[in-house]
């Protein structure tokens, strides 16, 4: 898995995001108007393609796209 | 494991009773427009009945209960047993299924009692009638399952009020030899109790001045300890992670597959869980209806609100195997696997 991949995938599933735009030093809550709608968004797809739990607290320790995918990566058995 | 099954008890009708009063979320302006749009798309609520204050669940249930026992043709005489399942009853104490046995005509040789569960409700609530059916032999029941959550609810905490509407509904059981097995698979886990409560108004800690003072806990929600407070993204992880491996053991236990079912119905928490649930098992999406649309998350009722509004024209005509499955508050989650044939199923009514 690359964080380019995870990046497509996120942008892919979030309308508000124009293509191309997100990065991995983007912090996702300046995505749009980030609401917890995106945070639902963003569970379920990761659980969906990573099959990984991704908790309220791990997104509040997070700040970018790089954070979330490093936890993403470290919990892909 | 609590997987079990009940003989001899089979449903013979199903009837809802939701508020005259439609909520829209497109008018939901505590939130911007943007905002609403990505709620209604990610959740699929657009609409949510709204009970006048005064209105309880016990009187959309009882509403329901009559028309259903027209529809039936049955006598109210020969209804022996009354459960009332649902978490906002009208009194602490008494119960509101005794209560609703008078109301209704049933007879004092009636046994009712209430059962306080909110999203699984109606799953506990089936497998409760008809174990006791099931073992007494009484001939006919009554489940009345319903919620007014909305009276619970602060219009400013956008966590909550856009999400949840009520609704009281009627179900009819008979002890019926030839009636097929239903299977159940029932579960717990009191860890998560705190993900969805009301925190303040019960024995633990009643209502005081301070329970109503309001607080803003984050941009958007602002509530007080006597309103419902609700973790959405801890009750989403939970419901990822605990329907689908319930129903799959259920499969197992009853040794039956996927395709040996007609509909799946789910409690209507959001349309995103639902949809990565249903992912999860594989479900034809022909297979799994929603009534998120029309009535939001209707709490304990959803799962019948949804079978009325939804599949009546299937579950009169013909016979059906289905899986209920209900998961939430609690956290408490279950599913029933069970068939039905000509339900008495009439449209949803209005009070």
């Amino acid at each position: 898995m690359n964080i380019d991949d995870f990046i497509k995938k996120v942008e892919n599933e979030i309308d508000e995001i124009t293509p191309g735009v997100l990065k991995p030093d983007t912090n996702f809550r300046d995505i749009a108007e980030w609401s917890s709608m995106h945070a639902l968004i963003l569970i379920a797809l990761i659980d969906a393609d990573y099959n990984v739990t991704i908790t309220g607290e791990d997104l509040r320790n997070s700040k970018t796209m790089n954070d979330l995918f490093n936890i993403v990566k470290s919990r892909v058995s | 494991m609590a997987t079990f099954s009940l003989s001899h008890v089979k449903l013979s009708g199903i009837a809802a009773c939701v508020p005259k009063k439609n909520e829209s979320n497109l008018d939901y302006d505590w939130i911007s427009e943007p905002e609403r749009q990505l709620l209604i798309k990610t959740t699929g609520i657009e609409n949510r009945r709204i009970a006048e204050r005064g209105t309880t669940s016990a009187d959309f249930c009882f509403a329901a209960a009559q028309n259903l026992l027209k529809e039936l043709n049955w006598n109210a005489a020969d209804v022996e047993i009354l459960v009332f399942v649902s978490q906002s009853p009208d009194y602490f104490l008494p119960a509101s299924a005794v209560i609703l046995q008078d109301k209704l005509g049933l007879p004092k040789t009636t046994l009712a009692f209430d059962i306080n569960l909110g999203c699984s409700g109606y799953v506990y609530g089936l497998s409760m009638i008809a174990s006791m059916m099931s073992n007494t032999k009484i001939k006919k029941g009554l489940l009345l399952v319903g919620d007014v959550s909305s009276i619970s609810l602060n219009k400013r905490d956008k966590s909550t009020y856009p999400l949840f509407g009520d609704a009281g509904t009627a179900t009819a059981l008979e002890y019926d030899e030839q009636a097929a097995r239903m299977d159940f698979n029932l579960q717990s886990d009191g860890s998560g109790y705190n993900a969805i409560i009301i925190p303040d108004g019960g024995s633990r800690q009643k209502l005081e001045d301070a329970s109503y003072k309001e607080e803003e806990v984050e941009k958007g929600i602002i509530r007080s300890r006597a309103n419902l407070k609700l973790d959405g993204l801890e009750v989403f992880n939970f419901s990822l992670r605990e329907v689908a491996p319930n129903i799959n053991a259920l499969l197992q236990y009853n040794s039956t597959t996927i395709d040996d079912y007609d509909h799946f119905v789910f409690h209507q928490g959001n349309k995103l869980m639902n949809e990565s649930i249903r992912k999860k098992l594989k479900l034809d999406p022909a297979k799994v209806p929603y009534s998120l649309k029309e009535y939001g998350n209707t709490s304990s009722a959803s799962i019948p609100v949804t079978i009325v509004s939804q599949l009546s024209e299937q579950v009169k005509s013909k016979k059906n195997k289905m899986i209920f499955s209900g998961f939430g508050v609690g956290l408490s989650w279950g599913s029933v696997a069970l068939s039905t044939e000509h339900l008495i199923c009439p449209p949803v009514i209005e009070i």
